[in-house]
């Protein structure tokens, strides 16, 4: 589906007074509409209070009638300093986040806003068959090490 | 065995808390090191082990043991776990085993750091090596991953995130040099993890990696995103982490943050 980006700067004071660019992605002519919607646990999880609900249009719309919508998570205080997030929805799924407040003191908090770029990416799961030197996945047993690559690439080494 | 032994590349593999731990050192390095590291993991699981009754986590769980008087160990891992806690939301949390609402099960005690104290015990271990002279290293605990240095030169370690359905598969492949990887998921041994929230098994989603120079962290906050489920990816992004999700309808959802790693 075609988006178009529109990069709207946001001045953010942060303890350095660095201002942090945020961008948010609109569909071509679609209509906003503010309104209360009822809280889903991804608005609830984030704290947010308001909700923008985006109708598309039917030119440019996909066929569904799941409303997309954007929600601004409150400022959360962290080690680095605060973050803030803007989340857009479909349903439950999330499409995109965007940071709309970074600490500048985090290295890589600062080179994501610094590309002010969309902070999450999705693509289909893939079946690779990949030259790897060690496996990470959820915790196996002892039985389940015994078929798992990891046994694979350590009796390979220790043969 | 230990003694003054140089080996070149080392492969060590133990059955050890519940799963297999391998160890692979490139350098030529004292092998009594192993030793050492094996014993640290020995003594990691004499002290947090939750299978077995006689454990200071246990004695802790039962109030046989006040906190004042645990071990420096146990209130660092219990401290980094609240830390995990506070920054989720309550997504994790260590008391979880002791909510009326949870289904009992072995091995889950009333104090249960277990999200954490693998990739905790992992750092300490990496810290080990180095000060014995071993720079190139990697261990693999049931699936949690610390790495020290490069396998070859201009080379890193070639992480495969296991693919959560096909054993002999990889979702992806992760370069690191002194990272850590650590995977919290479904697959192996079902519904495990439980929502503190709500007392039910966490089912939102398969998978969550999380790569971090801190392990202990790294695996707190894979079993943290894990519970969010859905929220899991936007709360991973807002906490600045290198991190993937992989939802139960086959989709990766990953931070900017990850590309830095992502080889394929």
């Amino acid at each position: 589906m075609a988006r178009l980006r529109r990069t709207a700067p946001v001045l953010i004071a942060t303890a350095s007074g660095l201002a942090l660019l945020a961008s948010f992605h609109t569909t071509p002519s679609a209509t906003l509409a503010v309104g209360s919607s009822p809280t889903s646990a991804a608005e609830s999880a984030l704290g947010a209070t308001t909700t923008t609900t985006v109708k598309r249009s039917k030119t440019t719309a996909a066929p569904t009638t799941i409303p997309v919508r954007t929600v601004d998570g409150p400022a959360v205080p962290t080690k680095f300093g605060a973050v803030q997030v803007r989340v857009t929805l479909q349903g439950a799924r999330i499409l995109d986040v965007q940071a709309l407040q970074l600490p500048s003191s985090h290295p890589r908090s600062t080179e994501i806003s610094q590309q002010a770029a969309p902070l999450l990416r999705s693509e289909a799961l893939q079946a690779q068959s990949a030259r790897i030197d060690v496996l990470s996945g959820a915790s196996y047993t002892s039985v389940g090490y015994a078929n798992s690559l990891q046994a694979a690439l350590d009796s390979a080494r220790t043969a | 065995m230990s003694g003054a032994t140089t080996v070149a590349d080392f492969v060590r593999v133990e059955q050890l808390w519940g799963t297999a731990i391998s160890l692979r050192v490139c350098d030529a390095f004292d092998d009594s090191a192993a030793d050492d590291v094996f014993g640290w993991f020995h003594h990691v699981d004499d002290v947090f082990s939750t299978w077995r009754a006689d454990t200071e986590i246990s004695r802790l769980g039962r109030g046989e043991l006040h906190l004042d008087d645990a071990s420096s160990e146990v209130r660092e891992v219990l401290d980094l776990c609240e830390r995990v806690r506070a920054e989720s939301g309550g997504a994790f949390d260590v008391r979880v085993g002791a909510d009326p609402r949870v289904t009992p099960r072995e091995g889950l005690g009333p104090l249960d750091p277990s999200g954490l104290v693998k990739g905790w015990a992992l750092k300490r271990a990496a810290a080990l090596l180095r000060e014995r002279g071993a720079h190139n290293f990697v261990i693999n605990a049931g699936g949690d991953v610390v790495t020290g240095g490069r396998p070859a030169r201009d080379e890193p370690w070639r992480v495969g995130v296991q693919h959560p359905s096909m054993r002999d598969r990889v979702a992806m492949v992760l370069g690191v040099t002194d990272m850590g990887v650590a995977t919290s998921g479904r697959n192996e041994r079902g519904d495990h993890i439980v929502d503190p929230r709500t007392g039910l098994p966490a089912t939102d989603v398969l998978a969550v990696t999380v790569v971090a120079a801190d392990l202990a962290l790294a695996d707190g906050y894979a079993t943290a995103a894990l519970v969010l489920g859905h929220d899991g990816p936007a709360w991973l992004a807002a906490h600045g982490l290198a991190a993937a999700v992989i939802t139960n309808d086959g989709v990766v959802t990953s931070t900017a943050a990850l590309d830095a790693y992502r080889l394929q």
